[in-house]
């Protein structure tokens, strides 16, 4: 049985090999993290990598942020098991580019500096207004880390052959240090090039993969799906496997799809990759290369998910280590054997340091521009004072996700990946749409938006099935839960549109209209816009 | 812009924004914006949601063989990359010709009227 083979390699099989190609990686990687570190000289430089990224280079750099290790193992694993609605996932993360790209790309680039509060402080009142952007930032930041890392625990457990908690925990920790390193001595020139490499290696991996199904199925759609009906059930073509269950559920994929639509455009580690360009020209240019690419890659998982459906099947991918994320790597394996197993395992490895290097940074910018620079020092700091704390952040968040990333081994990952994609939608995105295109928006709205949305994001999930309760959720023997659905997104992001609404209809003072004027007329014209540092 | 009073980008030097806002060309650059991204976006959106709809609540319509095995479901699903490839291309022809320009004219406006500070690349 080569399935079983399967299974007994990717438990015990080649871990020294899956090691020694990942090694390479980090080895290539931190080569060129070093040569573009040599011009870190100001905080554009190590925040925004100097604004001298082009389109293209951004735009894969984009779709390396994205295309975390969920995208790649998880929705490969919902489609070989879940069938259609695995595919659901991916047309939610797609779509959400539009909103990105339509409303807020370009407008940001125009007007901000680093950070997604430059732009939602700007014509409102500077302390208050960046410190609430600050914290959202930092909420889903940290929860996305956390996600990162408890599933890097987990595709250890699958890849390595490393089941025990102390083996895991280490890697975690390593995963942890190497993270800390790129972003200390990259910035965020380094992080940009970490992500660039591991997206060509991602797609390409991905391609060659997808191809060689295809391959087998004699280019033939329809026959790949007949197989994978035959070996899954008709059930796997149509929707409703896993979300048609009942009417909670339905109306939980309602609002996951809500969350996963609206999400993207709030997400700070993403809105930060749109100051790396030098214009807003090419921030466009970089949302358009990244939908292609994600676009592309999304049809690639596609195929692969059903590939895996069709050729080793739903129960010997249940029954592996790692269970429905394992789906990929064990295709991988059943294509190529343990070569291409061992270079998709590094790929995935990859792709969870780069995320986690690519959020470090965000926070730590946060933390350092936002609350030290602006809030702490009232915009008197030094220049290089500001990137040493930011400096500093980065280790205290490596720190802190090395902890948290072992304290939440074997959670529930999808928990804090929804919180974070909800906590964006909800918190931040009501906020940016209406600074930029509300004039009378005021501090009041900003404020009851953020923390409205933030909060009610926050606590619906923590009284929801996720958290107690129910067979999978966190605390399994207690049950404090009242909010029936898993994603919050349904109530709090028409929550945090409407705080916004109500928050600045009752303020009784006006903001500057002066300033108002000016915001308008950079966001759409790039006047005074940040421009590239020269070196 | 930022750390300390808006419009410090500028050099410290006065800008007539409000100006600027109610010219002419920016209310048509303004409007043009808007008159494209809002109905586009009400559009993707509500297609979108259509979509996430049939895949919840009408099952045996997207099971609908069309051909081979592929059904409705898949056929839709596949439509919203369509769908998103083209609004993406088209937007940036859009830009390209429509609104690109009229911002350049302004910006290049802005600059000169100041003191062109900013033209040191």
């Amino acid at each position: 049985m080569i399935a079983a083979a399967a299974v007994e390699t990717t438990s015990v099989g080649e871990p020294l090999l899956n090691i020694g190609i990942f090694a390479g990686f980090v080895a290539i990687t931190l080569v060129v993290v070093l040569r573009a570190s040599r011009n870190n000289k100001t905080a554009a430089d190590y925040y925004a990598a100097g604004r001298s990224f082009t389109g293209p280079q951004n735009g894969t750099a984009i779709a390396g942020d994205y295309l975390s290790a969920a995208s790649f193992l998880g929705i490969c694993g919902a489609i070989a098991v879940n069938g259609y609605d695995g595919f659901l996932y991916s047309i939610g993360f797609l779509v959400a580019w539009l909103v990105a790209l339509l409303f807020v790309a370009e407008l940001m680039r125009n007007t901000g500096k680093f950070t997604m509060a430059d732009v939602l402080s700007f014509r409102l009142k500077q302390r208050p207004v960046r410190l609430a952007a600050a914290t959202t930032t930092l909420a889903v930041c940290f929860f996305y880390l956390l996600a990162q890392m408890a599933g890097a625990g987990g595709l250890v457990s699958l890849l390595l052959g490393i089941d025990q908690a102390v083996g895991q925990s280490i890697v975690v920790a390593v995963v942890g240090a190497l993270m800390i390193l790129y972003v200390l001595v990259g910035g965020m020139k380094g992080t940009t090039w970490v992500q660039i490499i591991k997206a060509a290696l991602l797609i390409a991996g991905a391609f060659i993969m997808t191809v060689w199904v295809l391959a087998i199925y004699g280019f033939n759609l329809s026959d790949l799906l007949g197989a994978a009906a035959d070996k899954g059930g008709e059930a796997v073509l149509s929707p409703g496997l896993q979300y048609g269950i009942t009417d909670l559920s339905r109306l939980d994929f309602v609002s996951l799809a809500l969350a996963l639509v609206l999400g993207t455009a709030g997400l700070p580690h993403v809105l930060m990759r749109f100051y790396t360009v030098p214009t807003a020209r090419e921030a466009r240019r970089s949302v358009v290369w990244a939908i292609w690419l994600i676009g592309v890659f999304y049809l690639f998982t596609l195929v692969l998910g059903y590939g895996a459906g069709a050729l080793i099947g739903k129960d010997t991918i249940l029954a592996a280590p790692g269970g429905v994320n394992s789906a990929a790597p064990l295709l991988a394996f059943e294509l190529g054997g343990p070569i291409l197993l061992g270079l998709i395992s590094a790929v995935a490895f990859a792709t969870i340091l780069a995320v986690v290097a690519g959020l470090t940074i965000t926070a730590a910018t946060s933390f350092a521009h936002d609350v030290y620079a602006s809030v702490v020092k009232k915009g008197k700091a030094e220049p290089g004072t500001e990137v040493r704390v930011a400096r500093i952040t980065v280790v205290v968040i490596g720190l802190v996700a090395i902890v948290g990333g072992i304290g939440v081994q074997g959670q529930n990952v999808a928990f804090l990946v929804a919180l974070a994609f909800a906590v964006a939608a909800s918190a931040n995105l009501p906020t940016i749409l209406y600074s930029l295109y509300w004039k009378r928006f005021t501090t009041r709205g900003a404020l009851w938006s953020m923390y409205g949305g933030l909060g009610s994001a926050v606590v619906l999930i923590v009284f929801s099935p996720v958290v107690s309760g129910a067979e999978t959720s966190i605390f399994k023997d207690v049950d404090f839960s009242w909010f029936p659905l898993s994603n919050p997104g349904i109530v709090s992001i028409p929550l945090g549109f409407v705080l916004g609404f109500l928050g600045t209809v009752t303020s009784r003072t006006l903001e500057n209209p002066a300033v108002a004027a000016e915001m308008e007329v950079r966001s759409l014209t790039g006047y005074g816009a940040e421009e590239a540092t020269k070196h | 812009m930022s750390d300390d009073a808006p419009g410090s980008a500028t050099g410290g030097r006065v800008t007539d924004f409000e100006g600027a806002q109610s010219s002419e060309p920016f209310q048509r650059l303004r409007r043009r914006h808007r008159s494209f991204v809002f109905p586009l976006g009400v559009a993707f959106l509500v297609w979108y949601f259509a979509y996430v709809l049939l895949a919840d609540y009408a099952h045996d319509f997207m099971a609908t063989p069309v051909f081979g095995n592929v059904n409705v479901g898949l056929l839709f699903g596949l439509g919203q990359f369509v769908t998103t490839f083209a609004i993406t291309t088209w937007y940036v022809s859009f830009a390209g010709r429509r609104l690109d320009p009229t911002a350049d004219e302004i910006r290049g406006e802005l600059a000169s009227t100041g003191h062109a500070s900013r033209s040191a690349r």
